[in-house]
């Protein structure tokens, strides 16, 4: 009985406890077996709330039995990634330096959570505050990749997407700066979903890149994503980078999930696509076969300034990190060292203290490419690349209606393989930074595995403020296959 | 490879970083941000002459909100996560020398 209720999706489960077939009780009891089973070989909790989640969980069930109106995702259990603010436990961005820190306040998403009647069940490892491809920077535990316990989850949102694949959750949020909810997606088989910057409220989401990061859902299926979109999208005062809703209207984004877009014409970049595996570069071309023979029109486009998204994106994603990441001063909150010779001390040790390798090697390169003297030739320059990669885009989408890429050159690599060359690990991101860099929505959908069985994910990227069309796009493709139904090695 | 940031220059930047670095940290982070930043370069090979810098995507700017005084943490959430308290305050070791006369 449990297995059945975990395999089915949000939207399923959401409509059979609506219609008090199924308790939401039974459903959090599940995933908490699941949890006690299968965590102890994924790690992708730094923190559970098992009574708090039952009383939730009761408290949906009786407004139900009531015939009360619930919310659009009642009773269902989801996740949250570790670095976004809530009341309850500790948030710790997988960082030793806020590993005792207890937020005052509710992240704007996660209220838009609890309002919609969700059960939240836990939240999930990362990459140290965001910052990897891996999820092996998490300063306070190893995650692993539920396909193949040897290998990376991806990052930075692996925990978020290591829980959804092994039905550890529903459903969870992550955030994305350079690709970090659709890389760990891809590499869980799990759909990942960032949405156009300014679509969703950033408060309480802990600062990393605050002009590229963006929180969005990791999913089962792309109508999940719509689901959870419809509940954390929209305006919110307390970010004034949250757009409002009179530029960008809001939509019911799961009502016309069905409906595909007549006369899709889709852009491929073929010499992009050729920088990825054999592997990856068939399931791509697999994917544009299935849209072309559901009447899809596939045309080669340029985006010149691609290539240089890497070297654009990791100046600027650490120059805002440089800068955000001051605030941790072992004065207000977090660690401060215990016996500090003098007060410069306490910002110098307890930071050194801290952090771990790869928030250091940020914070050093992003105040080196501001610093006096660089600021013009690192940091202005990325900026004007970044607008150079921006005008790609704009200029792709005059003649196509989506770009397709791989998400990542690889399937998942194995633990340990690149933590010693973060410009190896650097370099995974290819695909997936550029969006961040554009603002521009991207999905990561499963489109097969390799021959290790790993997943492959196909990236489909549309403009700004289109996610209802980039869903209906990434839909199509779904609707035509089984990959997403796999379950991985870890919990067969 | 270049030696684009010597072990001096990562000192300095540790310093305005205010990160205490260990030798073993300065040599590793002198061989691996020259090894990033010499990647970085790549960038100059694109003229950007007339190019706007962007420093964000959205159609907005200079957000306002009415001017009224709204609900605050309060002075036990916000000395909630202090490391160290003293009273309503945020304890600190002494800033000042107490033989500089300040």
């Amino acid at each position: 009985m449990s297995d059945e209720l975990l395999d089915l999706n949000c939207k399923e489960l959401r409509d059979e406890i609506a219609a008090g077939r199924v308790k939401s009780n039974a459903a959090t009891e599940a995933v908490f077996e699941q949890i006690d089973n299968y965590e102890g070989k994924v790690g992708a909790f730094l923190s559970t709330f098992k009574k708090q989640a039952l009383a939730q969980a009761k408290q949906v069930d009786d407004k139900i039995a009531s015939g009360g109106p619930v919310g659009a995702l009642a009773g269902v259990p989801v996740a949250v990634k570790d670095n976004m603010c809530t009341t309850f436990g500790a948030t710790t961005c997988a960082s030793k330096i806020l590993e005792n820190f207890h937020a005052p306040y509710n992240a704007t998403v996660v209220e838009k959570l609890l309002a919609a009647d969700a059960v939240i069940v836990g939240k999930t490892n990362l990459d140290e505050f965001a910052m990897g491809s891996s999820t092996e920077n998490s300063g306070l535990k190893k995650t692993v990749n539920p396909w193949d316990p040897g290998r990376v989850p991806g990052g930075s949102s692996g925990g978020s997407a290591a829980a959804v694949a092994s039905r550890m959750c529903f459903a969870a949020l992550g955030s994305d700066t350079g690709g970090s909810i659709r890389q760990p997606a891809s590499f869980c088989g799990a759909v990942g979903l960032k949405p156009t910057y300014g679509r969703i409220s950033r408060f309480g989401l802990v600062a990393y890149g605050s002009s590229l990061d963006q929180i969005g859902p990791v999913t089962r299926t792309v109508a999940d994503t719509a689901l959870i979109l419809n509940v954390i999208t929209g305006h919110d005062q307390k970010d004034s980078t949250s757009v409002s809703e009179q530029i960008a209207p809001v939509c019911d984004y799961l009502e016309k999930i069905d409906e595909s877009p007549k006369g899709l014409k889709i852009g491929i970049v073929p010499q992009l696509n050729e920088g990825a595996e054999q592997n990856v570069q068939k399931a791509i071309g697999k994917a544009l076969e299935v849209y072309k023979n559901s009447g899809a029109e596939i045309i080669e486009i340029a985006m010149p300034h691609f290539d240089y998204a890497i070297a654009a994106y990791y100046l600027i994603a650490t120059a805002e990190a440089s800068s955000n990441l001051a605030r941790y001063d072992g004065v207000h909150y977090g660690y401060r060292t215990p016996r500090p010779n003098d007060y410069i001390e306490v910002y110098s040790k307890s930071r050194a203290e801290g952090f771990g390798g790869e928030v250091k090697r940020r914070i050093m390169l992003g105040t080196y490419a501001l610093s006096s003297g660089y600021y013009d030739a690192y940091y202005l320059k990325a900026l004007k690349v970044r607008n150079l990669i921006r005008g790609d885009f704009t200029k792709a989408f005059e003649s196509c209606d989506c770009v397709m890429m791989p998400v990542s050159p690889t399937t998942a690599f194995k633990i340990g393989e690149k933590i010693d060359d973060p410009l190896q690990m650097y370099l995974s991101d290819v695909y997936t930074i550029a969006a961040n860099l554009a603002g521009v929505p991207a999905i990561s959908v499963p489109c097969g595995f390799d021959g290790d069985n790993l997943p492959i994910g196909l990236q489909i990227l549309t403009p700004a403020f289109t996610e209802d069309k980039l869903l209906r796009i990434a839909r199509i493709y779904e609707s035509q296959n089984q990959w997403h139904l796999k379950k991985p090695a870890v919990i067969k | 490879m270049k030696n684009i940031i010597d072990e001096q220059k990562v000192r300095a930047v540790a310093k305005l970083s205010r990160l205490d670095l260990t030798d073993d940290e300065v040599a590793a982070f002198s061989r691996q941000l020259s090894a990033i930043l010499e990647y970085v370069e790549k960038l100059n090979e694109l003229d950007t002459t007339n190019v706007e810098p962007l420093a964000h995507c959205l159609p907005i700017s200079n957000i306002f909100r009415e001017d009224k005084i709204k609900e605050s943490l309060g002075v036990e959430k916000t000395l909630a996560n202090a490391p160290q308290r003293d009273g309503d305050f945020f304890k600190v070791p002494k800033i000042l020398d107490d033989s500089s006369g300040a």
